[in-house]
């Protein structure tokens, strides 16, 4: 038919071959595994697979297949049950140098996956596993960052002689009290070339002198909160990745929100005492002069330089409160077995400043004390006047107190750890210090069952969805009919494809969303079908009306799928979570079926008709 | 096959004061229950503790209320999952004094306590703060998504247009609203997701009356304005119910197969189908008619080009 040009025949034949392909990933059912990943000191090797072959014959537990995929092992197994038996198997003998954890390994053909087709990600509520909304406290950092300024305000004005009454913190304004306008015109101008990132106003007091108030830019401020995000971002990376789960997602939402999702993983305190703990080391000198610090503090002869800390046996310790070196200056620790004694350590690597000082610390200082204080910080939430507060609970405990043997600067080790401490310090450490501390606002755990029990709903929804759109079609348009409905099957298949190729993760209101676009989908096909009948109840040919139909009807369908388009646009851009996930099938599926719809059928209808003499249309 | 009388003349515009006084009257209503009675947020956006449980073997809700009771907890809601083996507990965060994790871990032995044949399908633990800012997101993207719609549809039709869908919106977003106030059912996220969904849907159908309005106008001679609006609902009556008939097909598919999670999105969709529709046609049309629609103004900007008039 001369008015459906070839190459377009040709282009919805490509489409729906990249459609089918590119679809295909997601009928493969995922197949339960374990998958082992070496932790500091092991190593993933042909060794550990003969080994883990070995464990389970021992046991009589059948796995279908181990592989080696770089720096992981996968060993798969034909069900749950003997995966959990394995589990618990595999966990037990390794012990602390791997990390074993529960997997669901793709069983999609490699070819398929050479070619970049890869199965939607399924959501946690299609497949279980624990989900955690991080709220990042960037408050703290930011009032960390004003009292440094506030020093260094107080500190210039007093070298450059300014004369001034007082200089203070209220909120976030620093704020500084003069007596005269002569001193405050100094003061703003040494503020103001000192401190670039500083908003500055006066204002008289009425009481007599005058106020400097000097915020924080709102760009300095934004720039201070975007780093703190990203920071704690690639340290909850980390930490995840430390627990071994597989395809766990980390993700910002909002302008200070963090989302965790551990798919999988059921245990939420396993999961919680790594993400919301923070753990660092301080390494300070012993003052040797206090004999008894507790009773120093008692009577007020302790040194004001000087804290009394305890150690886990509840002695007491009196410490220089400098800091000679602390985590976050650390670049790297690892657990490991200390080769004299033989009882567990960490090893340490100090970044260059923070090893010039231990340098200097240490060859000044040999043969005194120096303590390594292990501090922690446990989130808890207390209820207040019945509002629900956010604190931590800081433990300071002094880890090990040793004779300064030698001379050091960027390696030691510090040891007096149990091995699982030893383990989870090295973890925290080397995972990094969080630049804000972060509170949990937000947890939700789905069991599996609850997961297969909604894709298969999801599933049976979709498919008798669609079945019934089919049938009515079918019966309502005859040909023209069954014609929509290989589109809307072509529709699906198309939606799939392109939600597999972005990677979207697919969730129930995403399977809600997939419904309606099959639901609504029809109607270009309605519009059409209606406008070919009015047009042949007016007197055209068969040809003439298929014509019209499709050239009347493009406006209105155009009208109507942008109209919705722009609604769900707006929904991902303001939706968070389950609306998202729902926004972005319904916004894919317009685009997919106004092809598919218009174009796909158009294609069909010419093939069927095209050339031929046609006195009545089936429609 | 077909249902529909092709030639139907019936003249909707004639019932508009009607239909207008009635979406008046609902309108009210659905204002006055939603500030009234309010809206039965779900745990989204209202924050508390969740817990989801399954029983091998039928229990009475009663027992359930009970064996929390005997494990002392006697805040909690308990609802059936549409069966007498899945139960939600639900406890608002004001009356939750220690972390979620604990919480379910306690409902959870209270019941194992008394019946060993259960089991935990999921937890949910929301903070307060979260809500909050998800219902001020919700309206914000209400409004983004009306405000969108009327910016388009004020380009490619006509202003008078823009401001009946505007109307229309409102009307549909306000009585879909107003259905939960009345009903109290959980109105959470996904429903949130299905009221702007039902916005999509409604303006959908609304371009396509408009569309067929804006036609007969350019091409119609002389005709009234209530003439072209009434060929024009008559003309597209028969697209207009079997779409809504195919849609509520696969809503339905949804509603009695998708289970909980999807249940309230389902509904609301069944529900925004038939009002949506009904607005295009008792509510949008006259709106039209009373702000002054005429022929001129719909014809393309080129055709009042002087230079194009002079021509022959």
């Amino acid at each position: 038919m001369s008015d459906f040009p070839r190459w377009k025949a040709w282009l919805v034949v490509a489409v729906l071959v990249f459609g089918l392909v590119w679809a295909l990933p997601n009928i493969f059912q995922k197949q339960p595994a374990i998958q082992i990943q070496a932790n500091s000191g092991a190593t993933v090797n042909q060794a550990l697979q003969e080994r883990v072959v070995s464990i389970l014959a021992k046991n009589h537990v059948k796995s279908s297949k181990i592989t080696i995929n770089g720096t992981h092992m996968l060993a798969r197994f034909s069900s749950t049950s003997t995966q959990l038996k394995a589990y618990s198997l595999i966990r037990d003998t390794l012990g602390d140098r791997y990390v074993v954890a529960l997997n669901l390994a793709s069983t999609v053909p490699g070819w398929l996956r050479a070619i970049g087709a890869n199965a939607m990600p399924l959501g946690l509520d299609l497949q279980g596993g624990v989900h955690f909304l991080l709220q990042v406290d960037t408050q703290a950092v930011i009032h960390q960052q004003l009292q440094r300024f506030r020093e260094d305000i107080h500190d210039s004005l007093g070298q450059e002689k300014i004369k001034f009454e007082a200089v203070t913190l209220s909120g976030n304004d620093i704020v500084v009290h003069v007596a005269d306008e002569k001193n405050l015109d100094a003061a703003r101008a040494l503020i103001s070339r000192d401190d670039a990132q500083l908003d500055l106003s006066t204002s008289r007091i009425a009481a007599g002198g005058y106020q400097l108030r000097a915020t924080l830019k709102s760009s300095e401020l934004q720039k201070i909160e975007t780093s703190i995000i990203r920071q704690n971002l690639a340290t909850m990376r980390n930490r995840v990745n430390q627990l071994g789960v597989s395809e766990p997602l980390v993700q910002q939402q909002g302008t200070s929100r963090i989302v965790v999702e551990l798919p999988g993983m059921q245990d939420t305190a396993e999961a919680k005492k790594i993400l919301g703990a923070t753990a660092t080391l301080e390494y300070h000198a012993v003052d040797e002069n206090v004999s008894d610090p507790v009773a120093a503090q008692k009577n007020g002869t302790l040194p004001p330089e000087d804290r009394v800390y305890y150690n886990r046996q509840g002695r007491a310790y009196a410490l220089k409160k400098k800091v000679i070196a602390s985590g976050d200056e650390l670049i790297d620790a690892t657990a490991g077995i200390d080769q004299t004694t033989g009882l567990p350590d960490v090893s340490v690597v100090l970044d260059s400043t923070a090893a010039k000082r231990m340098f200097e610390f240490t060859s000044a200082n040999v043969g005194k004390l120096m303590a390594v204080v292990y501090i922690e910080r446990i989130p808890e939430v207390k209820v207040i006047n019945g509002k629900r507060v956010h604190t931590s609970k800081v433990k300071q405990v002094v880890i090990n107190a040793s004779t300064i043997q030698g001379v050091f600067g960027k390696r030691f080790q510090s040891t007096g750890l149990s091995t699982q401490q030893a383990h989870t310090l090295a973890l925290l450490l080397k995972s990094g210090s969080l630049a804000a501390p972060m509170n949990i606002v937000e947890e939700r755990v789905i069991g599996p069952s609850l997961g297969q029990s909604n894709i298969d709903r999801g599933l049976l929804s979709v498919l008798l969805g669609l079945g019934f759109v089919l049938i009515a079609a079918g019966i309502y348009y005859k040909l023209f009919g069954l014609v929509a409905d290989i589109a809307l099957v072509f529709n699906l298949i198309l939606l799939v494809a392109v939600l597999s190729v972005f990677q979207a993760t697919l969730t129930m209101p995403s399977i809600a969303g997939i419904v309606l676009t099959l639901g609504m989908a029809i109607d270009a096909n309605v519009l059409i079908c209606e406008r070919i009948r009015e047009e042949m109840r007016n007197g055209s040919t068969p040809l003439a009306s298929i014509r019209a139909g499709y050239q009347k009807a493009w406006s209105t369908i155009l009208d109507a799928n942008v109209t919705h388009l722009i609604a769900s646009v707006a929904l991902m851009t303001f939706g968070s979570g389950a609306i998202r996930g729902f926004a972005i099938t319904l916004g894919v599926g317009i685009l997919t079926s106004m092809f598919t719809s218009v174009t796909a059928t158009h294609a069909i209808t010419a093939r069927i008709h095209g050339g031929r003499k046609l006195k009545t249309l089936s429609v | 096959m077909e249902i529909f009388n092709p030639n139907s003349n019936i003249n909707f515009l004639s019932w508009r004061r009607v239909s207008i006084v009635i979406s008046i009257v609902l309108v009210l209503a659905s204002l006055g229950l939603i500030l009234v009675r309010g809206l039965n947020y779900g745990l989204d956006f209202t924050g508390g503790v969740l817990v989801e449980v399954s029983y091998a073997k039928p229990v009475d809700a009663k027992d359930v209320r009970k064996a929390l009771q005997t494990g002392g907890i006697d805040n909690a809601l308990v609802q059936g999952l549409g069966g007498t083996r899945e139960f939600t507990i639900r406890m608002q965060v004001s009356k939750v004094d220690k972390k979620a994790d604990t919480v379910a871990t306690k409902v959870i032995r209270a019941l194992h306590a008394q019946r060993t044949d259960v089991s935990l399908k999921r937890t949910d633990f929301v903070g307060p703060q979260v809500g909050q800012q998800l219902r001020n997101n919700g309206a914000i993207a209400v409004i983004f998504v009306i405000i969108g719609i009327m910016v388009y549809l004020g380009i490619r039709f006509e202003k008078r247009f823009a401001v009946a869908a505007l109307v229309t919106e409102i009307h549909d977003t306000l009585l879909t609203v107003g259905f939960y106030a009345l009903t109290q059912r959980d109105f959470n996220l996904t429903v949130l997701a299905s009221v702007l969904a039902v916005v999509g849907y409604s303006v959908n159908d609304k371009v396509v009356v408009f569309d067929r309005v804006r036609e007969l106008f350019r091409i119609t001679r002389k005709a009234s304005s209530e003439q072209i609006l009434n060929r024009a609902i008559n003309s597209t009556l028969s697209r207009t119910i079997i779409t809504s008939l195919f849609t509520g097909l696969a809503m339905g598919a949804l509603f009695f197969f998708g289970g909980p999670a999807v249940h309230g999105f389902a509904i609301t969709m069944l529900i925004g189908i038939v009002i949506g529709t009904l607005s295009s046609i008792f509510v949008a049309s006259p709106l039209l008619l009373w702000l002054g629609i005429s022929k001129k103004d719909l014809m393309p900007v080129t055709k009042n080009d002087p230079e194009l008039a002079r021509r022959p």
